[in-house]
This record gives structure tokens, sequence and C-alpha cells, in this order.
């Protein structure tokens, strides 16, 4: 698994919709294993930087490098077999609900590998022992709470044992001990997995408890305003803005 | 006590606003108009002041009416002095001018000329028609994948998509047929025994279930019945965001969504047509046998030969046609479908409309087809 550090290397992006610009000139990289943070205030374009990612939305210029090789810039069979690598927990789950959660974990392994279907289930009990799910094979998603949802969710995202994790706003809608928890397991997953783990998420408790990477958006000035550990950000850096944020708005001597 | 206002310009060029009374909302509260016509007026007094000493209760109904007073001041530069309302008004209008009115957010009505207006509603509807276009273009090379044996989706869905678009839909295919072809019979016989040939009536309820009655109506039932839920099921997979999830793990939503339900009704719209053929034919046998002095072997006869295999084919054919259409109508509306609750509500009717729209139109140009080349 170990191979060059730089993983993920995000070169000029320019998001856009039609002629408005989302973004401009995001330059980031993600080393293998991090676990890196998209951040920034409601509607500065981190989801949609997220569908940039994972193919779901063309950037108007620029690319993204996964492990040297360019995404958007290699032909749709190649860009296929890329998305391969990856894993996404979207933001409600997306579970497919007319499918039990193994057949939803399943669906993957069937499609693209040659197991049968007693090693399938084997893999998806695994799986779901993994998010502490086991046991609940054959319900359907709307059976579920919204806790159990995502973790179904992010069973679905490994079943492919991706190298690369993307999760969106994970901790939405989630009671803080149910996102402390998920935190916990994309630590635990990427400690003992190696995954590279790419989160969109404007909580804080959530950002200092896993992020060791970041990228900071800001909705007025159309970039980003930095990169880096975000605990660092908070600590030092010189853009007000930046530390206003990381801080909740509170001046730095009484944060400490 | 009943809500009171006083406003009077000292001499200091202040306009001061007595308040008095209770000021609550839904009573009848005085017009603030005097107010704004005098921070209107040019020259405009320096400043705004209030007195409040007589004011009883308040709530909202006061302070909206004070927070329009101080947008119009401000517009036009007359000092807002709140010193003399009381404390809980002061902060909850200081509160509602905290944060400033975004630049631009706003939304101001638009008034766009005639010109303008067809422009915009041709350009969408030209924009639709590229969408279908290239929906088509998508599912054809679907489909080519599919007879290469490459195309993602799962056998069990197309069971499934088969059932529900096949045996599910038999009672209500049932039920309009048996009452079309007995419609069909009644017609028949109140005009035919005029001259004499009500025999005919078996010609008539036969050629027209076979040939026309039986494909319209069952895809006409398919479009409101199965395009409407293809609509909605793929739409609201496109709300919880189950499609991008197909796509993320490489897999077509065309392929997996799209090319099974259409197969399904491609398969199940002709079954599903024969048997309405059927069902009409015994509709119009019970009516005729009722009314007119056949038996039922004379009935039966003149019916078997009234229908050529040119005319089953023929129609077979039709709800082919019919089928695909509602099955794309139907699976193109729902993965256009916007993102919000409204709008899998509109892509279902879109669906139903375009569906019956396409089986009309289609329907008037396969006849001519037929007529032409006499079948």
């Amino acid at each position: 698994m170990q191979g060059n550090a730089e993983h993920i290397v995000a070169r000029e992006i320019t998001i856009a919709y039609g002629d408005f610009v989302v973004q401009r000139d995001l330059n980031f990289t993600v080393n293998r294993g991090d676990i890196f943070i998209i951040m920034g205030g409601s509607g500065c374009g981190k989801s949609t930087l997220l569908k940039v990612m994972i193919g779901l939305k063309e950037p108007g210029k620029g690319d993204i490098l996964y492990e040297g090789v360019p995404f958007w810039g290699s032909g749709e069979d190649q860009r296929e077999t890329m998305k391969r690598k990856f894993g996404t927990l979207f933001q409600s789950g997306a579970l497919w609900s007319s499918m039990t959660i193994a057949e939803n974990i399943g669906l993957a392994l069937k499609q693209y590998t040659t197991l049968s279907g007693a090693e399938i289930r084997e893999v998806v009990n695994y799986k779901l022992m993994l998010v502490g799910l086991a046991g609940f094979e054959d319900y359907y998603p709307n059976e579920m709470s919204g806790g159990m949802k995502k973790r179904a969710g992010l069973a679905r995202a490994m079943a492919l044992d991706p190298e690369i994790l993307f999760f969106d706003e994970p901790s939405a809608g989630l009671d803080p001990i149910s996102a402390r928890l998920l935190d916990d397991l994309i630590l635990e997953l990427r400690d003992s997995l190696g995954t590279t783990v790419v989160v969109v998420t404007h909580e804080l408790a959530s950002i200092f408890a896993i992020g060791n990477n970041s990228v900071f958006l800001d909705a007025d000035a159309k970039t980003q305003l930095a990169t880096g550990d975000p605990k660092e950000l908070r600590d030092s850096h010189p853009n007000d803005i930046v530390r206003a944020f990381l801080r909740r708005g509170v001046p730095e001597a009484d944060a400490a | 006590m009943t809500a009171a206002l006083t406003c009077t310009v000292t001499p200091e060029d202040t306009l001061a606003v007595a308040l008095a009374g209770d000021w609550l909302l839904g009573a009848a509260l005085p017009d603030i108009e005097p107010i704004l016509e005098h921070l209107r007026h040019t020259p405009a007094p320096a400043a705004v002041c209030f007195d409040a000493s007589e004011l009883g209760d308040w709530d909202t109904g006061l302070v909206a009416r004070l927070a329009s007073i101080r947008r119009d001041a401000e517009a036009n530069s007359v000092a807002f002095d709140d010193s003399g309302l009381p404390e809980g008004v002061r902060q909850l209008i200081a509160l509602a001018f905290a944060v400033r009115e975004r630049e631009g957010a706003r939304r101001k009505a638009r008034d766009i000329g005639l010109l303008a207006g067809i422009g915009e509603k041709t350009q969408r509807i030209v924009g639709r028609s590229r969408e279908l276009l290239e929906f088509l273009g998508e599912l054809v090379v679907s489909f080519g994948r599919l007879f290469r044996g490459k195309a993602t989706y799962l056998r069990s869905d197309l069971v499934q998509y088969i059932q529900e678009a096949g045996a599910e839909a038999l009672p209500i295919v049932s039920l309009i047929s048996f009452l079309i072809g007995m419609i069909f019979a009644f017609v028949g016989v109140m005009q035919l025994e005029n001259f004499g040939a009500g025999i005919y009536t078996a010609d008539l309820v036969a050629v027209a279930m076979v040939r026309e009655m039986a494909p319209i109506m069952t895809a006409i039932i398919m479009a409101g019945r199965t395009g409407a839920a293809y609509a909605a099921q793929i739409g609201t997979m496109k709300v919880n965001e189950e499609v991008d999830a197909l796509t993320t793990l490489g897999m077509d939503p065309i392929d997996f969504l799209v090319t099974p339900r259409v197969i399904a009704l491609i398969i199940m719209l002709p079954m599903l047509t024969l048997y309405g053929s059927l069902m009409g034919i015994l509709g119009g046998t019970f009516v005729g046998l009722s009314m007119l002095d056949v038996s039922l072997v004379q009935y039966a006869t003149q019916t078997v030969n009234s229908v050529g295999l040119n005319s089953l084919l023929g129609g077979l054919f039709k709800s082919l046609v019919y089928g695909s259409l509602v099955a794309i109508a139907g699976c193109q509306q729902g993965l256009a479908c916007g993102n919000s609750a409204m709008a899998v509500g509109e892509s279902t009717t879109r669906a139903v409309v375009m569906g019956i729209v396409l089986i009309v139109v289609s329907a008037s140009i396969l006849t001519v087809i037929y007529i032409n080349l006499g079948i």
C-alpha cells in the first residue's frame, strides 16, 4: 500500500456552475494515510469540491491527480477504474432503499469481483461487524436510524477495500455521541487499514479530533485561505478569518 | 387600552413620536404611514425620537413597525433616536439591524417583455428536447452494452419490474378493457341494428379492440400507473443521492435503473394488450349476446373471422412502441428530476403527460403508416 507519500494532489481547481464561479485556484496535497478535512462556512462549495474529487462534477479548470495520474484528464474508462479505489459516504447515507443492507454492501462485490454468493455474504458480514452493525444484514434502510444508516453507508463505502474514503458531512444529523463514535471509527479504520480519508465538515470537534491536514475554503474570497494541519491553523495562521472560524469566532485571549 | 400614535415636529427639527396604549399584533394599530411620509418629505427632519411613557403592552406588532421606521429613517439620513423606547424594544431593533441586508440578496420581481418571455420558454423547450435526445442516445448505448453482456444490472430487479408492470396491472387492465368492449358493443348494436346488420357488432368490437383500443388504452393505463411510478422511484433516488452513489461505484445509472425498466415494459405491454383485447372482446360478447338475437357460436365465429393475423401483429407492434415510450418518458423524467420533494411531483406529472402525448402522437403516425402499408 505504501507508495509515494503524495496521494491526492489538487491543481488549480476552479469550480463553477455555468458562469458562476464557486471556488477558484484550489491547490492542496493529501498524503497517504492523511485524514484530510475540507472545511469552510456554509455554502462555500465544500460538497461541490468533493463531487469534483469523486467524479460527479467536472471542474471548470484544473485537475485532481491520484498517485500522479490526472483524474479528469484521463479517458472515461480509466476514470471508472480509478473510481473503483474510492469509497464514498454520502450525507444522508444514500443507501439504495429498495435493497436490504446486505444487498447494498454486496452489490459492488457482485459486480466487480468473482466471489461466490456465500463469500460475498461473509465479506458483508465482516464489514457490518467493523461498523458495529452485525446482524442487520436483512434490514431495509428505512427500518434504521440516521446513525445506523451512516454506519451502513460506511460499510458499503468500504466494500471494495478502497484506498481513499470520502465523507460528506459525516456528523450532520447525528447526536454528539454517535458523531463521536463515527469519528473514532474513522480514526481506527485509517490506523488499521492505512486508508486515506477525505472529510467534508464544519464540525470543529470533528475537525480537531481526526484531522491532520486540511484546506479552508472561503465563500467571500472564492478561494482557499489556508491549507495544513487544522490545529496549527487555529494557533498560528496569519489570516483572521481562518483563526476565527477554528475558534468559533471567540478571540484568542479567551480561547486558551 | 387601544394603541395610539401622535407625531409632532419640534422646533429643533426633530420628529417626536408619542406611543400610547397596547401595541399588540392582531389589534387595530394606528397607521405609521404619516411618520414615513414625514421621513420621506424634503427637507426631512434631522432626527426621529420616541416617547413611550404612555406605552402599555407591546409585541412584534410594535417592533416590526419601528423597524420599518428605522429603515426609512436611515434611507433618508434621518437620525433614529431610540432612547425613548423601552429597553427590550431597543435590543430587538438593534438585533434586527445587527446584520445588514446582504447586497443583491433581495429578489426583485423580474419584469420581462413578452418577446423575452417567449424566447426563454423556447430555450427551455429546446433544452428539454436536447436532454431527451441525449438520454435516448445513452439508452441506445446502454442496450448495446446489454447485448454484449457488459451492462450491470440485477436480474432480480428485472423480474420484479416485470411483475410490477405485468401481473399486478391485470385487474385494472381487465376492468377498463371489459368496459370499453361493452361500450363499443352498445354503440355498434344501436347503429348496426338499424341496417339489420347487428351481427357485425362482433367485427366492430374485435377489430377496434385488437388494432387500436387495447394497445392505446393499455398504454395509457400503464403511463399513469407504471410510467409515473418509474419517474417517482428514480426521482426520489436522485434526491436521496442514491443515483450519485451508483455513479461513484462506477455503475451507470442508465444500465442499472433505466434499461431493466424499459425491457420490462417492452415485454409486458404487448402481453397486457393481448389480454386487454381478449377482455374487450368478452365485454362485447356479453353485450352482443344480451341485446342481439344471435347465439354464442355465431358471435364467436363472426369474431374469429373478423380478426386477421395482420391486425393482431399490427396491434402488438403498436403496444411494443407505446411500451418503450412510456418507460422512456418515466425514466427520463425521473433522472432529470431536481433536488426537492416538489421536483419529484413535477417530474412524475411530466412523465405521465409526456407519456400520453407520445402515445397519441405515435398512434397517429403508426395508423397512417399501417393504412399505407395496407395492414
